[in-house]
């Protein structure tokens, strides 16, 4: 596959935000999940925690990710104070909530908001797994549609980073029900001309894989995320066979027709840019 | 009625012994009509209060009844000249899915619904009703259609979920499923959707996008079986009935959580006890829905399906 052609790409300086501080280093030195080699922290921060042996690409924070794409100082958040309640009764669920709040300084497992990734204007949603596994209930549904919805009134490109196991058991059906109410969303805004850009990071599968993460003019993936609709555990207790190490990879995604394209993390920025731009002059010149 | 579940043996029992009682005043002397009419009454009552009160367990074993009634058995009660067709036209057949035209009173409809199988054989080749990323693009070609020849869908909803397998993820289960969604989203005819067994997840779902979307009494749909969830939760299947209770997966729950439009009452038992009662039932909300929807414009029955949807969910 030919490689997408960049020059290495400039270093854009962050915001020193508030976000940040959440995270305490543990320390000077950051182990590679899968290739064990260990790195500086600073040096894995610099590749957004990449593996610079392997290339195995660790989950990225949603600020992290956030910073890294928009041109400093133009990220504007919405909904931020959007969160979850229990509407099934659910016993523990708030308590969970409350602890992932505290955990991850965020207050749901997505952030949405609108910027400049060099320079051109678009509204992103980023989802973070490290709040119940990225998981979707009818908080992250409704961001998402929010989100959604802002972008076509404002004529905005519309860019998701997913990363979530499915549906959240603790909402049940109203989980299910976001995978509906995020797909009516997406085709008011497609049929409105908006552009739809969604990258799969590891991991997606379930009831994400299965609505908006599928449904971008253009999906991509993060190398080695797993995608996919049925869990691998399910699947081998279903057909009673082994399945093959790669299955539900990215690669096995794209080499199945799934996927448009397969984007190193280092790569993103600058993919984003031309197809932004690209779309844009579209418009322009329509 | 061959297969008895276990809430109802009371009332299998007494009404098998008022048979034996019936059997013995004829062939007898003995006139036992008093002792009869007061087991029947108390059949009654006991009937009133099984039925009646049936738990959220009982009720996934009421949706999961070997003899539950399926799409093809309602296909062929409401509607006439049922035709069906096959295919995705790009990889093959799934007959979990079956997806054709009708009459619906002289109104031509497009009808496609989960198909589960009647025996063994039937079922192995229906995959017990669970679909294959080709079921739902079969579905969405017949929907396209209903869309260019102007005729409402009706979608019955009866899946365990889409089938989780290797050749399925290959074909992209997930594509299949997120393409249905938001294509239903904006189709410009009218879609009514109606759960008449389980309606499992993503792979219900797929079926499930419309303007109305209705539940037999019996039915369930969650976003996970029963089983699955007490795995996940309590890692213990065992524990399905108490994840029945805690998900909240009947009509009851649904309603409350504003999630659907209409419970439509069974027949006394179950919809298996009497499928011409129950095809009744279904008609009558059916003809409600049609009536409501056959007055929007499409500008208007896109912008309503978007306004249903939009509520849905519960946060702060
Ligand atoms: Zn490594």
């Amino acid at each position: 596959m030919a490689k997408f052609m960049f020059s290495k790409r400039k270093k854009y300086a962050t915001i020193p935000s508030e976000h940040s501080k959440v995270d305490v280093p543990e320390g000077l030195m950051q182990k590679c999940d899968k290739c064990h080699k260990i790195f500086y922290r600073k040096e894995m921060k610099k590749t957004l925690n990449v593996c610079p042996n392997c290339g195995y690409h660790h989950p990225l924070k949603a600020w992290d990710r956030i910073e890294d794409l928009f041109d400093e100082g133009t990220f504007k958040e919405w909904d931020k104070q959007l969160t979850s309640v229990n509407p099934l009764d659910f016993p523990d669920y708030e308590e969970k909530i409350k602890k992932d709040r505290q955990k991850t300084g965020l207050n749901e497992g997505i952030i949405t908001g609108e910027g400049l990734i060099n320079g051109q204007a678009t509204s992103v949603a980023v989802m973070d797994s490290s709040f119940r596994m990225g998981s979707m209930g009818s908080a992250i549904g409704e961001k998402i549609t929010r989100a959604i919805e802002n972008a076509r009134e404002a004529s905005l490109p519309f860019i998701i980073f997913t990363a979530s196991g499915g549906a959240r058991m603790q909402e049940g059906v109203l989980s299910l029900m976001q995978m509906a109410k995020t797909s009516v969303a997406i085709k008011r805004f497609s049929d409105s001309g908006g552009l739809m850009i969604s990258i799969m990071t590891h991991p997606t599968t379930g009831g994400v894989s299965a609505s908006f993460a599928s449904l971008g003019d253009y999906n991509f993936a993060e190398p080695g995320a797993l995608i996919g609709f049925a869990g691998r555990r399910i699947i081998e207790q279903t057909i009673r066979e082994k399945l093959p190490e790669d299955f539900q990879t990215a690669e096995f995604q794209l080499k199945h027709g799934q996927l448009d394209r397969i984007v190193p993390r280092e790569e993103m920025k600058d993919l984003l840019t031309t197809l932004l731009e690209m779309h844009q002059k579209g418009r322009n010149d329509a | 009625m061959k297969h008895i579940l276990e809430f109802e043996k009371p009332i299998i029992n007494l009404k098998e012994k008022i048979v034996e009682l019936k059997k013995f005043t004829s062939e007898s002397e003995l006139d036992l009509t008093e002792e009869i009419t007061t087991l029947e009454k108390r059949l009654a009552e006991l009937e009133e209060d099984v039925y009646g009160n049936l738990k959220p367990w009982d009720r996934v074993q009421m949706a999961r009844h070997p003899e539950r009634p399926t799409t093809m058995d309602y296909v062929e009660e409401i509607f006439t000249s049922f035709i069906e067709f096959h295919g995705d036209r790009y990889f093959g057949d799934d007959e979990a899915i079956i997806a054709g035209i009708a009459y619906y009173h002289d109104q031509p409809v497009t009808v496609i619904g989960h198909q589960r199988g009647k025996d063994t054989k039937e079922n192995i080749r229906r995959n017990f009703g669970m679909p294959h990323p080709e079921g739902y693009r079969k579905a969405l070609r017949h929907m396209k259609q209903a869309e260019k020849f102007n005729r409402p869908i009706i979608c019955f909803i009866d899946t365990k979920g889409a089938y989780p397998g290797k050749a399925a993820e290959e074909r992209g289960q997930s594509e299949a499923i997120a393409k249905n969604l938001m294509e239903m989203a904006g189709l410009t005819v009218p879609i009514i959707c109606i759960v008449i067994g389980e309606g499992g997840s993503g792979g219900a779902l797929a079926l499930g996008v419309g303007d109305r979307l209705h539940m037999l009494e019996n039915s369930t749909y969650s976003v996970i079986s029963p089983e699955g969830a007490a795995a996940l939760l309590w890692k213990d299947s065992r524990q399905a009935k108490r994840a029945a209770e805690t998900m909240k997966i009947t009509a009851y729950d649904l309603k409350d959580l504003h999630v659907i439009d209409q419970i439509i009452p069974e027949a006394r038992g179950g919809a298996h006890r009497d499928v011409k009662q129950q095809a009744e039932y279904i008609d009558l909300v059916i003809k409600q829905s049609l009536e409501q929807l056959s007055s929007y414009t499409k500008d208007e029955l896109l912008e309503k399906r978007w306004e249903k949807y939009k509520v849905i969910g519960e946060f702060e």
